[in-house]
Order: structure tokens, then C-alpha cells, then sequence
């Protein structure tokens, strides 16, 4: 993958080049590519005047940050408490029916990666599944399919 | 810019004068819970309405943070808590609209989006004599789903920022001698004493020294630091400000967690606010005070939750908690004092600053004063955010307040305290719920989640739920934790697959000691309660488990069979219709079956069948 140094740049410069702000940039960056390449974060860590082996750390222990590409649209089943005892397993079995793709994978043509979560703190509204930035509470089979089809390629 | 009490009266009145011309104000809730419930479409629908009808001088409609009762979103709430309207455009948005519309030309009131009771002939208007709100009492929620969390002026016209300026008047020692008298402890879990730990990071040596507020909530099932953040951002602010002046401190950070970028957007917008009005930047209220705050976001690690780890974050590197030998109060972030406290305990400084520390005392009970803000969720019919003061028994939050079990089946435990808490059994409803209490019961405060189980839930499965969660979000520094709690989750497992053995709850609870004995953080050492719990209140499910290879409850996949019981069966087809895998067939009004070998054992058509034919072996 390509990167584009001058919006690299751009993102260091909003946090002044300024180190402790490490993983802010590699979010910026990820909501770029929707994920980190590795020359971004290669090209982060030069900048910062730090091991690749700290910014590796970093970039990896955060769930938040992927180093592999990720679909057009996450798809986020939150599994949280209260999600899990309504269901929320259920919900994250139908998606990996449906798309054929076991949770923290991307579906083949690149439109969906499918993950799990500990919670989005909505549990009033379990389960929740959110896509993007899209939440939908009260989740049932039902929700799946009408998800997936929101969301197909195109729209 | 430096601001003067007058001119927080002035904009108090200018606020109240703006709002007068109005005759109506209609609130719509936009907490987390009711945008996925279709709010932010309905307020789109209903602005466009009352601008197409030349209303719009006449009412006033405006967004708000969570108002709670987020089961029955979206909330629509006209004045100040006259009339609340449940569920609207939830079915039908075009015609909720228009009953909207229909109570404000000619005062009716809509029948059909009021809060029905649970025999449904009674119906509730005002939201106060709702059971779920008249059984709270409101302090730190006290604006929330009242303000629009972006509206700098309306904090202000409800009081705000009069705490700060009250503070700064004040001597340092004095405030935190308050704060101590208040019997304010710790709202993100640990319940530690709030003013002694303000004291010791005051005394502490070194400069500078700064404030934190932790909003990386991390306990799944648990909401109230977000509603509180997205609710009414400034409280927190304020709290902060305050805090910072009393220890000598010119710079805070907010953590928030990644999960949560609605929470981020309103706390940025509050500070821009602050600074221009001149809460926030040097010479606050002409004191010569200086005080900033900068917004730090999480990357999803829930162990940056604890203090150290969240202090490690904040310095770019990966969140793993450090040894405590020396508090954070005196060596934290970037090795100088650091005072942390949860958002919910930064929003109530405010108000014992504003009310004295004798009220805030005269709330609550021995040992936990004030009161907690809850998130009341799972089985129960009423989900969403509570607040009561510390000593209202569990009983009363989940049926007075949260109206019973759903479906009136049988309650069967609580769990509060996240991950590091534990599962109460229903021997112990009447508790009073407070720090010491719950810690008792081998459970704990936690930052108040607090999840409903009904007969319908396996506590075995609780308990590998919770393991499952840890082994993902243990951070691996400390071998017993990463490797321990990976033990008890494979022991677990194999107990609801069916193939658990005798000697495997002693080896459990042996696994337990060692973890509790040897992990550097709270986290780890809390890691095993949730088995220990469990084992505790419900020996009797592990041993069915275990021994008879059964699932009580009918969760766990490999032990259980569902079929439909032909007499009962009226074949009205709606389990056929919900079933995931369509694997129940028959004819209308004939008897249905289900197909074993395509069944994956969800429980959908259990759950859904309204004539008690599927039956769980």
C-alpha cells in the first residue's frame, strides 16, 4: 500500500510531533486507510525518533489499530454483559453465517470485517451490533439480514 | 478572557429570556441509547415539521443527553418534565410526528406514546410519577436528558460554573477538607476516600502536578460515565477545575475509551466552550488560577482502565499497569503527582461545593455517602440509568425501579462490579446496596453496572463469559493472570461442553488463590470472582454440569436438545419464522418439529413461543 506522506504529515503536525500522542495519530491514520500500513507506521516512528520495535508495541497492543486491511464497513457485535445473556452470540453466529467469515475477518470482496466487542455501552439496548459509526439496538436474526443488505457494496 | 460572577448572572438571565419567548420547549433525547433507537431521524422529522406548520417561534426544540429510561427510546420530553412521550416514531416517525404536533396546538395529549404501566390501564404523563424515576433521586443526573450538553449557557442558567467560582473564594485546604468531610468515595470502583487522596497528592512533592479524569469505562454491561459525558459534559469539566485548584494543579486529561466517540465530541466542544468563556486558560474568575484540560482517547484495551496503565497510555506507550510500591499521588504520569478520579466523581464536587458537605453527608449510609448512579440492565423490564442513594436495596432498584423480571420469570441473580465483581443470588435482595456491603457478598461496587439474570441464564456460562472476556483483555505483564486466567477459562469450558470432571471447582478455586496472590494490578488479583461467585451462591448448576452433564438453564450448546412438545404445539408458525437456520417445520395449525441435525441450539424459538411448547432436555 501507497501512502500518501504529505497527509502523513498533516497528522503529525495536529499533534505537534509530539510523542504521547503516538496512538492518536495511528487512529488518524487508520481512519484514512482503515487500517495502519506498515510504512505509515514505519514513517511515524522515524518522525518521532523511536524504535519501529515501540511503535510495533503500540500499534499491536491496542485493539483499536489493525495492521491488516480492513473491510469497507466494520461490523462491531457487542458482546458485552448484557448483550451476551440477550443474546449477542446468536447474533454474531448469524453474521459469520451469513457472511461467510469467522469474526475478525474480512468478507472476500472487501466490503465487511467482522468483530466482536466488550462492550459499546448501549446495553439498555441489547444486543447491539454498530456498523461504522451506526448503531442498532434490539438486534434479532431479523436485524442481520437487514444490515447486510444496507450495507452492500455500492451503498 | 476572564469572567466575573456578574456576567454569569448576566447570561443566566439572557438564557432565561431567550427560552421565555417560547411557549412550548420540547426535549429529544440523543443519548447513545436513543440515536439507535431513531432520535436523531425524528428530531430531523419534527424540526422540518414545526418549520413547515410556522411554529418555530413559538417552540423550542432542542437536544438533550440520556434521560434514562433508554428501553423506551426514543424519549421525547415536553417542559420541564410535564409530559414524557416513550418509543416515539419508533413504529412510525411521519405520525408520531403528528401527534407531537397535536399536543402542542391544542394541549392533547397522546394517549398512545405514554408510559403505560405493567397491567397497561394506567397510564403515566409526567415522567416523575413514573416508578423507574420517582424512586431515584437525581444529583449528579440532575440536568442530564434536562440540557443540551453543547449549550454552554444553559449550564450556566441551571447554576453552573457558581461551584467553581465558590471554589476559588475558598481556601485549598478548606475545599478538601469538604470533599473529605463528604464522605466522598471513589466512583470507578475502588471506593477510595476522594479527599484523602486529593490531600495526599496536594502534599505530595514535585511539579506539576496534574488531574485525571478516567472515562475509560471498561466494565461491560455498565454506561453511566458515557450518558454522563455526552449528558452534561461541563459537570465534569467543573468537577476538574476545581479538583485542580484545591491540589495545585494546572493541566487535566480525560481518558475516554475508543468505544465511545460521541462522549469525545461533547467533551471537546465543552472545553472550546469553557476556554472562551474563560473556565478554562489562565486567571479563572480573576483568581490567577490557571487550569487547561486536553481529551486522551483509548485504543479498546480494557486494562487502561486501571490507574497506571492509564497513565502509561497517556504517555504513548502500550497501557500496561506498574508496580504501586509508590502511589500515584506521588509519582503517576510522567513520574509526578497525579491525582485520578472516575467522571462520576468529579460531576458530584460541584454540588458538595455548592450545597455543603453536610448535605452530600446526610445522604446514603455509614460508610457510602451520596448516591451511585447505576446502569440497570439484562432481564429486566425497565433498562437504562439510575441514580439512588447508596443503601437502597437491591431488591428495590430491580423491582420497584426496574419493574421486575422481563417476561415475569424468575430472577435468579445480579451481577454487579464488571469483570473483577461477582453474581448475587436472590437470598440476598434485601441488601442495602453500598460499598462495603456488596464487597461482603464477595462482590463489589464496581463503577455500577449492575446486569439482571433470570432462570434463563446458566451461571456456569456467566463465569466462562467473563473468563472468555479477561483472556482477551488480560495484558499479559504478569504470568499468573495471562496464563491463570487461561487455565480457568479451558477448566470452564470443558465443564459446559460436557465434559467437565470431578476436582475440577477445587482446581478452579486453588487457580483462583494463585491468581489473586501473584498479579501486579487490581485487575488480575480481581480476575477469578466471577468464578468464585459463582461458585459460591450456584455449586449446585457447576455440579449438574459436571456430574449429570445437564444444563439447567438450557444455554450451554453441547448438553442441551430442544424439541416441541406436539400437544401444546398450536402450529402458529412464528418460531418457523424466527428460527436462524429455518429448521422447524409443519403446517399451519398442525404441530411442528425440529429438524436436530440443522438445530444450533440458540433457544430463539424457546424464547419466543407463547404456548410453552418447546421443551429443553
Amino acid at each position: 500500500m501507497e501512502v500518501d506522506v504529505k497527509k502523513l504529515n498533516t497528522i503529525l503536525n495536529k499533534y505537534g510531533g509530539d510523542k504521547p500522542y503516538i496512538l492518536a495519530m495511528f487512529q488518524d491514520i487508520q481512519k484514512e486507510y482503515r487500517y495502519l500500513p506498515k510504512d505509515a507506521l514505519k514513517y511515524i516512528c522515524d518522525k518521532l525518533n523511536i524504535p519501529f520495535s515501540k511503535g510495533y508495541e503500540v500499534a499491536t497492543f491496542y485493539k483499536a489499530i489493525s495492521l491488516n486491511p480492513r473491510g469497507k464497513h466494520t461490523i462491531h457485535v457487542c458482546l458485552g454483559t448484557a448483550c451476551h445473556l440477550r443474546g449477542g452470540p446468536n447474533i454474531l453466529d448469524a453474521f459469520e453465517r451469513k457472511l461467510y467469515v469467522k469474526k475478525g475477518n474480512t468478507t472476500e470482496d472487501g466490503n465487511f470485517t467482522l468483530e466482536s466487542v466488550n462492550c459499546l455501552g448501549a446495553c439498555a439496548l441489547a444486543p447491539l451490533v454498530r456498523v461504522d459509526e451506526k448503531d442498532f439496538g434490539k438486534a434479532t436474526p431479523v436485524t442481520v439480514n437487514k444490515i447486510i443488505s444496507e450495507f452492500k457494496d455500492g451503498e | 478572557m476572564t469572567i466575573s460572577p456578574e456576567q454569569l448572572d448576566n447570561i443566566a438571565l439572557e438564557y432565561k429570556k431567550k427560552v421565555k419567548i417560547y411557549d412550548k420547549v420540547v426535549k429529544i433525547c440523543c443519548g447513545t441509547g436513543c440515536i439507535s433507537s431513531g432520535s436523531l431521524k425524528l428530531y430531523d422529522r419534527f424540526k422540518d415539521i414545526i418549520n413547515f406548520e410556522g411554529l418555530s417561534a413559538k417552540v423550542l426544540v432542542k437536544i438533550t443527553g440520556c434521560h434514562g429510561l433508554c428501553e423506551r427510546g426514543p424519549i421525547v420530553v415536553f417542559g420541564d418534565d410535564e409530559i414524557l412521550y416513550q418509543s416515539v416514531g419508533k413504529r412510525n416517525v411521519d405520525e408520531d410526528v403528528k401527534l407531537l404536533i397535536e399536543t402542542i396546538k391544542s394541549n392533547k395529549i397522546a394517549d398512545k406514546l405514554l408510559y403505560k404501566g405493567d397491567d397497561k390501564t394506567k397510564r403515566y404523563v409526567s415522567p416523575l410519577d413514573i416508578p423507574f424515576y420517582a424512586g431515584q433521586n437525581r444529583i449528579v443526573l440532575s440536568l442530564n436528558g434536562t440540557i443540551d450538553p453543547e449549550d454552554i449557557d444553559e449550564y450556566i442558567q441551571r447554576g453552573g460554573y457558581r461551584a467553581l467560582y465558590k471554589a476559588l473564594k475558598m481556601n485549598t485546604d478548606e475545599i478538601i477538607d469538604w470533599v473529605q468531610k463528604s464522605g466522598l468515595r471513589g466512583r470507578g470502583g475502588g471506593g477510595f476516600p476522594t479527599g484523602a487522596k486529593w490531600r495526599s497528592c496536594k502534599d505530595a512533592e514535585g511539579q506539576p502536578k496534574y488531574i485525571l479524569a478516567n472515562g475509560d469505562e471498561g466494565d461491560p454491561g455498565a454506561f453511566m460515565d458515557r450518558s454522563l459525558m455526552e449528558g452534561n459534559p461541563h459537570a465534569v469539566l467543573e468537577g476538574m477545575i476545581i479538583g485542580g485548584y484545591a491540589i495545585g494543579s494546572n493541566q487535566g486529561y480525560i481518558y475516554v475509551r475508543d468505544e465511545y466517540p460521541l462522549a469525545v465530541n461533547r467533551l471537546l466542544k465543552a472545553i472550546e466552550k469553557a476556554r472562551e468563556y474563560g473556565f478554562l486558560g489562565r486567571n479563572i474568575f480573576n483568581s490567577g488560577f490557571e487550569f487547561d484540560i486536553t481529551i486522551f482517547r483509548g485504543g479498546g484495551a480494557f486494562v487502561c482502565g486501571e490507574s497506571t496503565a492509564l497513565m502509561s497510555s497517556i504517555e504513548g506507550k502500550a497501557g500496561e499497569p506498574r508496580a504501586k510500591y509508590v502511589h500515584t499521588v506521588e509519582k503517576g504520569l510522567w513520574e509526578k503527582p497525579s491525582n485520578l478520579n472516575n467522571v462520576e466523581t468529579w460531576a458530584c464536587v460541584p454540588h458538595i461545593i455548592n450545597n455543603g458537605w453536610e448535605w452530600f453527608a446526610s445522604i446514603g449510609t455509614q460508610g457510602s455517602k451520596g448516591t451511585k448512579v447505576f446502569s440497570l440492565v439484562g432481564k429486566v423490564k425497565n433498562t437504562g440509568l439510575i441514580e439512588v442513594p447508596m443503601g437502597k436495596s437491591l431488591k428495590e432498584i430491580i423491582f420497584d425501579l426496574g419493574g421486575g423480571i422481563q417476561g415475569d420469570k424468575k430472577f435468579k441473580a445480579v451481577q454487579t462490579g464488571g469483570p473483577s465483581g461477582g453474581c448475587i443470588p436472590a437470598e440476598y435482595l434485601e441488601m442495602p446496596v453500598d460499598f462495603d456491603s456488596l464487597t461482603k457478598l464477595g462482590s463489589m461496587m464496581g463503577s455500577g453496572g449492575m446486569i439482571v439474570m433470570d432462570e434463563r441464564n446458566c451461571m456456569v456460562d456467566v463465569a466462562r463469559y467473563f473468563l472468555t472476556f479477561l483472556v482477551e483483555e488480560s495484558c499479559g505483564k504478569c504470568t499468573p493472570c495471562r496464563e491463570g486466567v487461561r487455565r480457568m477459562h479451558e477448566i470452564v469450558e470443558r465443564i459446559c461442553n460436557g465434559n467437565g470432571n470431578k476436582g475440577d471447582i477445587e482446581h478452579l478455586e486453588e487457580l483462583a488463590r494463585a491468581i489473586n496472590l501473584g498479579s501486579l494490578c487490581a485487575l488480575g488479583q480481581s480476575a477469578p470472582n466471577p468464578v468464585l461467585s459463582t461458585i459460591k451462591y450456584f455449586e449446585d448448576e457447576y455440579r449438574a454440569h459436571i456430574e449429570d452433564k445437564k444444563c439447567p438453564a438450557g444455554v450451554c450448546k453441547a448438553l442441551i436438545k430442544f424439541s416441541i412438545i406436539p400437544e401444546k404445539c398450536t402450529g402458529c408458525t412464528l418460531c418457523t419464522h424466527e428460527c436462524p437456520v429455518k429448521c422447524i417445520t409443519g403446517e399451519k395449525k398442525e404441530a411442528h418439529t425440529i429438524d436436530q441435525a440443522q438445530c444450533i441450539r440458540c433457544g430463539t424459538c424457546y424464547d419466543n413461543c407463547r404456548f410453552d411448547a418447546i421443551k429443553i432436555e
